[in-house]
């Protein structure tokens, strides 16, 4: 299992790659199409995503003292931003979730390139994965 | 109609369309949500603040009278520009959604339970809400003027809604969402027939038409400085001076009284009533040469230009495979608001903004017709007079860049 550090470092590297925001987009934009699809029992309210423009869910699930997450949202570019996150944080324990530092989106420089509402719909969507492994967290101790 | 160097020219006068976005220049088609400022605007507020800025209709000394003056004069503008009779029936306020809560707030007062009010089902929701509130306070019933797949208003069943129970009656002139043009004497005169009062909120007409305000026989009509090149923070309520004497006050406060005692205060004649504490000033004064500046141009020019521009626009996104416009009114201007099947509005809208080209994307305020077509929102380009055709080709290509990127 790689460090949530190292994928961290691993992204910005590729972000690196592209000359400019528009191939970044792209790039995003294929991410979001091959995220793969969520369970559609998982779609409730519950696991609805609040302050995002358009509607995203993300589940969590606890296998083998990992967090699993799977997600999807009506927006590619918004799938393709989860699918990022998923990347950082799925299959890690909830205390490195919980402790991870977010700081690799401003160094890919994405929350700049996003609109308004979408940078606050991106806060909201590591808040949620975080909440979630602090909840599986106490749920286990 | 404007002809293509008049264009060249108007746009020498907008200083912020020259910026670059994104590394690109701005193609601006927010307008339905602010229109941008002129040179002779921006002049307008630099020289209150230069030379005469003061607190109004109080001072014996020299500055506050030529402000008040200027301040007075704007009005006349507005009073003359709208068709209105006596400057006092324009009320300063900070736009379309103060000048809907004083009436709204106001009719708390002269509504009673069971009476009728009817909303058209293509408002903004600072048309919809403050009658909501109102009708909690009251008891009075919220009644809907349905609309067609189109987006026009069904007057079958306006005529039907329509009673002796029947206050008033509340529509947009144009749809900030849609851009449909609605029938105001038609709708007016029914109204006026069973005896209801009507407000028309003119946020997205002002910028577009000549309005005639006495001719319309509205009993009241709003609009905001903002969408009219002139600043945030200002606007204007018309009423007529029945009804705006009827209408208790909406705030208390300075300059808004006759008389103040601790027994009892009487409040002062119009247009002061509605204009507690000190007035935007400089907007209203900003407002004023904002309107001046659009009728130097020539509003019946603007608008037969906007609409061209518009048409022109349509069609050509509509070559788009996929593509559809909410909004097909026969009578339309300035605003189309669209979807690409299978995409997200949100994806082309921050595709189009990599491209330095503004638009709106979501409900616009307008979540009631996102639910009448069952769509989650759409992307609006709303165009303005100092847009060119090069610029609406410009936004058909970058749609198409879009929906190839996300396909
Ligand atoms: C039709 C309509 N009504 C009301 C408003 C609200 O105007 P303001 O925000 O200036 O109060 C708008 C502006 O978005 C509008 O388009």
């Amino acid at each position: 299992m790689k460090a949530i550090s190292d994928i961290q470092e691993e992204i910005i590297d590729e972000f690196m790659l592209f000359e400019d925001w528009m191939q970044r987009y792209e790039y995003i934009i294929d991410l979001g199409k091959s995220l793969p699809l969520i369970d559609e029992a998982h779609k409730t309210e519950n696991n609805l995503i609040k302050g995002c423009q358009s509607k995203v869910w993300v589940h969590a699930d606890m296998e083998e003292d990992k967090l699993h997450f799977t997600a999807d949202s009506e927006a590619i570019l918004t799938k393709g931003i989860i699918a990022i996150l998923i990347r950082v944080f799925s299959g890690q324990p909830p205390q490195a979730i919980v402790d991870a530092s977010t700081d690799f989106i401003d160094q890919i420089g994405l929350k700049e390139h996003l609109s308004a509402t979408r940078a606050n719909g991106l806060v909201s969507m590591i808040k949620q994965m975080k909440l979630y492994a602090v909840a599986f967290q106490s749920q286990r101790q | 109609m404007l002809k293509k160097e008049e264009v060249e020219n108007i746009r020498a006068d907008f200083p912020i369309l020259s910026e670059q976005v994104k590394g690109q220049p701005l193609l601006y088609l927010d307008n339905a949500a602010t229109s941008q400022t002129p040179t002779a605007v921006i002049d307008t507020i630099v020289d209150y603040y230069s030379r005469y800025n003061a607190n109004i209709h109080r001072g014996v000394h020299h500055l506050s009278q030529t402000a008040t003056d200027a301040f007075e004069e704007a009005r006349a503008t507005l009073q003359e520009h709208f068709g209105v009779d006596k400057p006092h029936q324009i009320i300063f306020t900070s736009g379309t959604t103060h000048s809907i809560n004083i009436v709204a707030s106001g009719m708390s007062a002269l509504l009673k339970s069971g009476d009728e009010i009817l909303v058209s089902a293509m408002e903004h929701h600072s048309n919809i809400v403050p009658w909501q509130m109102l009708c909690e306070k009251t008891g009075a019933v919220l009644k809907v003027i349905p609309m067609n797949e189109a987006g026009e208003l069904d007057l079958k069943a306006y005529s039907a809604l329509l009673n002796e129970r029947t206050k008033m009656v509340f529509f947009n002139h144009i749809s900030n969402a849609l851009g449909t043009v609605n029938p105001v004497a038609q709708m007016v005169e029914m109204a006026h027939r069973v005896g209801a009062a009507v407000l028309v909120d003119g946020a997205q007409a002002a910028p577009h038409l000549v309005v005639n305000l006495k001719e319309l026989g509205v009993d009241f009509y709003t609009a905001s400085a903002h969408k009219m090149c002139g600043p945030t923070g200002i606007g204007m309520l018309y009423g007529k001076e029945e009804w705006l004497l009827k209408l208790p006050p909406y705030q208390g406060g300075g300059e808004m009284i006759a008389e103040v005692t601790f027994d009892k205060t009487t409040y002062a004649d119009l247009p002061h009533k509605f204009e507690a504490g000190t007035p935007n000033v400089c907007g209203g004064i900003a407002f004023g040469a904002a309107v001046k500046y659009m009728n130097s141009i020539g509003l019946d020019k603007i608008g037969a230009y906007e609409e061209e521009l518009t048409r022109y626009a349509s069609e050509k996104l509509l070559e788009i495979p996929g593509l559809k416009i909410y909004g097909t009114a026969e009578n339309k201007t300035s605003v189309i608001s669209f979807n690409v099947e299978g995409l997200h509005p949100y994806d082309i809208g921050s595709l189009l903004d990599q491209m330095g080209i503004a638009v709106r994307t979501g409900h616009h305020c307008a979540q009631p017709i996102m639910d009448f077509y069952r769509i989650p929102g759409t992307v609006r380009a709303s165009f303005s007079f100092y847009n060119t055709y090069e610029e609406a080709d410009r936004l058909v290509a970058g749609v198409q860049r879009a929906v190839n990127m996300l396909q």
